[in-house]
């Protein structure tokens, strides 16, 4: 088991460090910063002498260890915009970002799993084929349409919620605050709808298959009755791999998060990446992705282990 | 009276091209203790046959009409909830195949012991365990405690098929219907098997119903024979009649298929031809186009004849 | 496998699959030829005039004007022909390359195997849209660019696919005794191997063409898609989503809905081809 961790933790090491070799490589070729960190009047002689103290003059790969022994020590240069640690800027909005994609996997995991459990068991029912259909929607709906529709009806139409910001925050999270939950409402419901969709479907296939299997039906040989069937017997099944798509899918929604943050002005790391892509902020988007991607080796790390302790079968 | 009485049933598939007959009209009975054995080609209608008495037919298929009166009561009358009290206690099931008629993420000990829990309500878990594990000992199941937290996967074909028999044995059931039990076993564990479930029977009472392809199994093992055809039987009787004084030319042809050790052919028999698929049957006898002896009477349907308390389906056996 | 006809006869069995298809075709026709449908060329600007801008729907423009003038009947009819070009290009692209890719992987094993699946690996770990926006953001807007950059996201399901298929496919019978009578590896790849890999690939390229037509969307939205001049459904949403607010709906609802009918009956058609494909799900 241990082994299996270690395995797994270098592997994840590894992916990092290509990313951010990956990462370093495109800011290398976007070109030169300097010009946008000097003022319009600054003369050739400037721009050299501040190319040679950033040592941006340097080969690529003594400014990649540079990069690399930086990024070790949390530094990440400062904002071009703001003028404070980029890294700290980042860290600063993720609480936002993490609380609607968190709380929309929430919301998409209560309700998408009964619903694509409900339409398999009598999958040509009238019930059935309605779910069926509301939840093709659900994935044929781009993310900043859902949005864009929503805060029509509910900002522009009936004037009942706010089309942007964050509310009163209580204990790091807006969910424990009336306010906060106005403001929450329509941005996790925009995140959550494709989310809620696609696991829906991933239910009601994986359920569908596994309910056809010869284990099922000698459970029901053994005489044991249909609810404990479906809810144990073939759920258990079907839940398991079910595990590893929702941790990738997690990866998915954080990155929606930019177009709902966009719509919805909501102070996370989104709205950030792209304001800083547009104002050519690189430190910001450097901190980013590696923020983010850090994140989402962390989270396939966490279900690669997981995934051991759960399925019987792949335990070491 | 008899254990149980099958009267012409039909179980029937609606698909997309057409019924399927899968059993079509078929009648037998078993006594307290008996085996039968029901022999027959993929495709014969033997496995739909053991289902039926379950009532585990899904759809597109459904018992369309007959009767399967079990104890006096007739099975196909009865409501979903009063046949999940039957099945894994008064009547239970062996599966054709050890590596998928187990739940994969479900511990051995507690598969079995949902089996006891449900058909007792008043035992405990703990009475459950014991139970369990004196059947696992009972098959045969080596260091059975130990297995009782193992999982499917870390069994052998073997091992899980004796499994497969305690958990179906678990409730003395009085009927116990065993389908292909041995088929995907190897040869060296099918002999081990069938004695196994010979023997258990014997000890517990049951009657058993054995589902098979292999003449050779249902000649060592059973007290009756009922030989399927397309969804119908062909000859029904005891053992040795059958066995020694085959009289429908298809059990004829099981027969002669048969390796024997003191025969001196250079080549094994083949019946040849292939089973007719149920969409597709022909008008008559369903045997008549691989038969030797088929004429033009063969294309009426043959009438049951009963012969010294056996029973056949052929024009040519009088 | 099943027969042509008997696919096809099966197809139309569900009556909403062939609705879709019907949506679908009529919107195919319009985005081929949408010069025959629409009222003007929205973004020929001597066919604009300022004074008819942000008309609520009406009779001369049936969905009303944008701030410009344009109608957006037209500008929808020429936006679907942006959204089913990038769509369709980048999936063929990816098509081409993924499978390639796959066959070579699957097939030869070794390092190469090794090297492209690490490749896949780490690609899949990111979001695709992410991975998108950083290649729009750098290497600037374009159609050209946008094809490439959902080429890039979306190469990766078909490579894994066609991996699979070849692996398996590989130690069968026929490919052994090709190999056995002296077939090249080229020839064994493509002429007995491929064929077995067209129901798949059909399989997952259903989902994705839906998928790369809302990632272009989504980056049109976004400001890093298309350019202006040649506006896709999501640039024309994007642009009418700044002015909701002043009551000017129909700028961005009517091309948003026929966005949403697009890839609803694209995902109609898939839904129904995955389903009479799929041997699993059958008795």
């Amino acid at each position: 088991m241990t082994k299996y961790i270690l395995n797994r933790l270098f592997h994840s090491a590894l992916v990092m460090l290509t990313i951010s070799f990956i990462v370093f490589f495109i800011m290398f070729k976007a070109g030169d910063p300097v010009e946008l960190m000097l003022p319009p009047d600054a003369t050739q002689q400037d721009v050299v002498d501040m190319r040679a103290a950033l040592g941006l003059d340097k080969s690529f790969i003594v400014q990649y260890q540079k990069f690399l022994v930086n990024v070790s020590q949390g530094n990440l240069g400062n904002s071009f915009i703001y003028g404070q640690p980029a890294l700290d800027i980042v860290f600063e909005r993720m609480p936002a970002t993490m609380e609607l994609a968190v709380i929309a996997m929430i919301l998409s995991i209560l309700i998408g799993i009964p619903l694509g459990i409900i339409s398999s068991i009598k999958p040509n029912s009238i019930t059935s084929r309605i779910i069926m259909f509301f939840s093709l929607a659900g994935i044929s709906v781009p993310v900043f349409w859902t949005g864009m529709i929503l805060v029509l009806i509910f900002s522009v139409i009936l004037g009942v919620l706010p089309s942007s910001g964050r509310g009163e925050v209580y204990l790091f999270t807006s969910a424990f605050t009336w306010d906060g939950i106005r403001h929450l409402i329509m941005p996790v419901v925009t995140l959550a709808v494709f989310q809620l969709a696609l696991i829906l479907r991933l239910t009601r296939t994986g359920m569908m298959e596994v309910l056809m299997q010869d284990y099922i039906k000698l459970a029901a040989a053994k005489g044991v009755p249909r609810k404990v069937i479906v809810y144990y017997h073939a759920l258990k099944n079907t839940l398991i791999p079910l595990i590893t798509i929702i941790g990738i899918q997690f990866g998915q929604l954080v990155a929606f998060t930019i177009v709902t943050e966009t719509i919805f002005a909501w102070p996370g790391t989104g709205k950030l990446i792209i304001d800083s892509i547009q104002n050519l902020d690189r430190p910001i988007v450097v901190a980013y992705l590696l923020v983010i991607s850090f994140i989402f080796v962390a989270i396939n790390f966490m279900v690669d282990v997981l995934y051991t302790f759960v399925d019987p079968r792949v335990r070491v | 009276m008899a254990l149980l009485e099958v009267n012409n049933l039909n179980t029937h598939f609606f698909t997309r091209g057409g019924v399927v007959k899968a059993v079509d009209g078929i009648s037998f009975s078993i006594e307290e203790g008996e085996i039968l054995g029901i022999v027959g080609e993929s495709g014969a209608g033997k496995s739909i046959t053991g289902f039926s008495m379950l009532g585990l037919i899904d759809k597109p298929g459904e018992i369309v009409s007959g009767e399967i009166i079990f104890n006096g009561e007739d099975l196909v009358k009865k409501s979903e909830e009063e046949l999940e009290k039957i099945r894994g206690n008064e009547i239970a099931m062996i599966f054709q195949d050890p590596q998928t008629s187990l739940n994969p993420v479900i511990n051995i000990g507690d598969q079995l012991m949902e089996a006891v829990l449900y058909h007792n309500k008043k035992a405990s878990k703990k009475d459950a365990y014991n139970v369990s594990v004196d059947i696992l000992n009972l098959v045969g199941l080596p260091a059975a405690e130990k297995r009782m937290k193992s999982y499917p996967h870390q069994l052998s074909g073997g091992m899980k098929q004796r499994v497969v028999i305690a958990m179906a044995l678990l409730n003395n059931p009085r009927l116990l219907i065993a389908d292909e039990p041995t088929t995907a076993l190897d040869v060296t564990i099918q002999a081990q098997i069938l004695y196994l479930m010979k023997k258990l029977s014997s000890d517990f009472g049951s009657s058993l119903i054995l589902i098979t392809h292999d003449i050779a199994v249902v000649s060592q093992l059973c007290d009756k024979i009922a030989v399927m055809y397309a969804g119908r039987i062909v000859e029904y009787g005891k053992k040795e009649d059958i066995i020694f004084d085959p009289k429908h030319p298809y059990t004829k042809g099981l027969i002669a298929c048969l390796p024997k050790l003191d025969d001196d052919k250079e080549r094994l028999y083949q019946i040849p031809g292939i089973m007719p698929s149920l969409l597709s049957l022909p008008e008559g006898c369903y045997f008549k186009d691989r038969c030797e002896f088929a004429d033009a009477e063969c294309d009426v349907y043959p009438q049951l004849q009963e012969i010294d308390g056996r029973r056949i389906f052929c024009h040519k056996v009088k | 496998m099943k027969f042509k006809n008997e696919l096809l006869t099966e197809y139309f069995e569900d009556k909403l699959a062939v609705v879709g298809l019907v949506v679908f075709t009529i919107l195919a026709i319009f985005a081929i030829a949408p010069a025959l449908f629409s009222y003007q060329n929205p973004y020929d600007l001597t066919q604009l005039y300022l004074e008819n801008s942000f008309q609520a729907p009406n009779a001369n423009y049936w969905l009303g004007t944008d701030e410009q003038g344009r109608d957006i009947f037209s500008a929808i009819m020429y936006g679907l022909r942006v959204s089913l070009y990038v769509g369709f290009a980048s999936t063929i692209l990816s098509v081409i390359i993924g499978f390639t890719l796959g066959l070579i992987s699957g097939y030869y094993g070794g390092w190469v195997d090794t090297i492209i699946m690490r490749i896949a690996d780490i690609q899949l770990s990111f979001p695709a849209i992410l991975i998108a926006l950083i290649i729009m953001a750098l290497w600037g807007a374009g159609i050209g660019k946008i094809i490439i950059a959902i080429t890039i996201v979306n190469w990766v399901y078909y490579a894994r696919t066609a991996r699979g298929v070849v692996l398996s496919e590989k130690e069968k019978d026929y490919a052994q005794s090709a190999k056995a009578l002296g077939m090249s590896n080229f020839s064994i790849i493509f002429k007995e191997i491929m064929p077995n890999t067209t129901a798949p690939i059909i399989v997952i390229a259903t989902v994705r063409i839906a998928v790369a037509i809302i990632l272009e969307a989504t980056l049109s939205f976004l400001g890093l898609g298309v350019p202006i001049t040649e506006p896709s459904l999501g640039s024309l949403i994007a642009n009418g989503y700044q002015v909701l607010f002043s009551g000017y709906w129909w700028t961005s609802v009517f091309p948003g809905i026929i966005l949403m009918v697009l890839i609803i009956s694209i995902n109609l058609i898939g839904d129904r081809s995955r389903d009479i494909m799929n041997p699993r799900l059958k008795r």
